[in-house]
């Protein structure tokens, strides 16, 4: 059994000139202990079919799916209440502006420290040395002293490693990361990468990559879902989609990376490209 | 021949006041970078958030004046510090920002956006300001009819291109580019760099490129300074750079940069199935 299953979810926004679909038809499945990496550019619909699956989208957004189900069990049929027992416990996600994503009122380990609190019936020492154990994993030193911490007393990668803290604290079993390492810089992106994939592989779990970075999908992924405005393009292994990519999408996308570059100019073939070629060179 | 660009020894400090609390401290931002930049060259400047990269490029746009050290642009030395900057002085360095979404005036249409450099450097008159601004226009790859419409309705690429025609108005010799790709999505930043690329072969421009993006620096840069904590730690040809990295740092940020070669990709699977 698949962790997380989604058939067919389409999301519409309603706006002023009528819906307008962000996420049209996209299917996926991710297994306990494997990387998944959503990619796409900017408009693609990656970060709202996520968000879709967790429920966290507002009122205006209108969600369907033939199935959509975490562990065996129907997120669509669920209760507010109970869909909220699982998120933050069973699904935890972290986001792209790690200082952005903290509250600057209150000390990490406060933060840290409301997790346990909401989703476990540990006692307050209890939490407090659960969280030094989760600064020591993520390696930020001096845990004891860093838990009196704000934000704003910390770089973007020490708040991203306090978000990663934060989501793994009740050990979930799917972490969905939306664009973890865009706002870091290149040392500390190798190292937050790093460390989520050694998280992942000592938990167990799956874990979802949302990125728009070839380069992040080739240092993580196994498996490799390509998206263009809000359809999906190209399912495939992470071999397979660098070595041989069956869509015209790809196939364009990878040769616009400068490290594919041979001669001066790099080839621009999404320019050319319309949508409805892109489309029907989709492969699924 | 005497180089577009070139940096003796720059120094940048800032001072921050004291308050009761603290007392007073001085940043040394740079601290004594030395380089020359011929003219069609590129130039690029790389270095992680903090390193002094932006305020290097600051000071070659006259924008921030330099603490120590000489700056000759076109073999003439330059002080915004104790000498008045005259127009022709400013028109010879033109800056690209990295965020289109922020550097261009809402309030303004494209046509006002790219004459006004011209109003206020030169006199040219006002036909002839619109007739150029139409012909950039079209050398950067937009049209004509873009003219008069606002900011906002251009894609993020649409603007850095409109940013890059702002730019070029003045007839420029050399242009600072600061991580001028970095909030673009991958085809698209391929278009701006042919773009750039294009735009160099024909007015012989010469480019201070500055950017954390290795695998784009090495696409389009002739020459690589690597900067750490306000000093460069690594000066030389692209090839030198890359193909055999001195400073420990240097090689640290070459490791970090993530490689898409199915090689690097075999590898890694390799590993992670040994460790399962």
């Amino acid at each position: 059994m698949s962790l997380l299953e989604v058939k067919n979810l389409t999301v519409e926004f309603q706006t002023a000139s009528g819906p307008f679909r962000a996420v049209d038809g996209v299917s996926l499945k991710v297994d306990e202990g494997e990387v998944l990496a959503i990619v796409g550019e900017s408009g693609s619909g990656k970060s709202v079919s996520m968000l879709a699956a967790m429920g966290l989208l507002p009122w205006t957004a209108k969600v369907t799916a033939d199935v959509l189900t975490f562990n065996g069990r129907d997120m669509q049929a669920m209760s507010d209440s109970d869909r909220r027992k699982i998120i933050g416990k069973d699904i935890a996600m972290i986001f792209q502006e790690p200082i952005a994503s903290l509250n600057p009122c209150f000390t990490v380990g406060y933060q840290i420290e409301e997790v346990l609190r909401i989703h476990t019936d540990l006692s307050r020492k209890a939490r407090r040395d659960r969280a030094i154990e989760l600064f020591q994993s993520v390696g930020i030193p001096n845990p004891e002293e860093r838990l009196g911490h704000f934000p704003h007393q910390m770089s973007g990668g020490q708040c991203q490693r306090v978000m990663i803290a934060t989501a793994l604290a009740c050990n979930p079993k799917l972490l969905i990361a939306d664009e973890p390492t865009t706002a870091l810089d290149v040392t500390i992106q190798k190292q937050i990468l790093d460390l989520l994939m050694k998280l992942q592989a000592e938990h167990g779990m799956g874990l979802i990559i949302i990125t728009h970075d070839m380069g992040v999908v080739a240092e993580t992924a196994d498996r490799v879902i390509v998206q263009y405005k809000g359809r999906q393009i190209e399912e495939a292994d992470v071999l397979s989609l660098f070595s041989a990519p069956k869509s015209v999408y790809t196939k364009a996308l990878l040769s616009a990376l400068p490290e594919n570059a041979t001669g001066e100019r790099l080839p621009t073939i999404t320019e050319k490209l319309t949508d409805a070629e892109i489309f029907a060179g989709a492969v699924r | 021949m005497t180089p577009v660009l070139e940096a003796r020894n720059l120094k940048r400090d800032y001072h921050i006041p004291g308050s009761l609390f603290k007392p007073a401290k001085t940043v040394h931002a740079v601290k004594g970078v030395s380089f020359t930049v011929e003219q069609g060259k590129t130039l690029a400047i790389v270095g992680e958030s903090g390193c002094g990269k932006s305020t290097l490029a600051r000071m070659v746009t006259m924008i921030d004046p330099i603490t120590e050290g000489d700056m000759l642009i076109d073999g003439r030395k330059v002080d915004i510090a104790h000498e008045p900057l005259t127009a022709e002085m400013r028109s010879k360095v033109q800056i690209v920002f990295q965020n289109p979404y922020g550097s261009l005036n809402p309030r303004k249409k494209i046509g006002d956006i790219l004459t006004e450099p011209l109003v206020i450097n030169t006199k040219v008159p006002a036909g002839e300001r619109r007739d150029r601004a139409m012909a950039m226009l079209k050398k950067v790859g937009l049209e004509e009819k873009h003219y008069g419409r606002y900011p906002h309705m251009f894609s993020g690429g649409q603007r850095q291109r409109v940013a890059i025609a702002r730019a070029l108005m003045l007839n420029p010799r050399l242009l600072v580019l600061d991580e001028p790709v970095s909030a673009l999505d991958l085809s698209v930043q391929a278009q701006v760099l042919n773009l750039l690329a294009d735009l160099q072969d024909e007015f012989k421009l010469t480019y201070v490129f500055i950017s954390h993006d290795l695998s784009v620096v090495r696409h389009i840069a002739d020459d690589v300074m690597v900067m750490y904590f306000g000093e460069a730690v690594e000066y030389g040809s692209r090839d030198q750079v890359f193909g055999n990295p001195q400073h420990s740092y240097t090689k640290t940020l070459f490791a970090a940069t993530p490689r898409v070669d199915v090689d690097a990709i075999r590898a890694r699977i390799e590993r992670r199935k040994r460790v399962a």
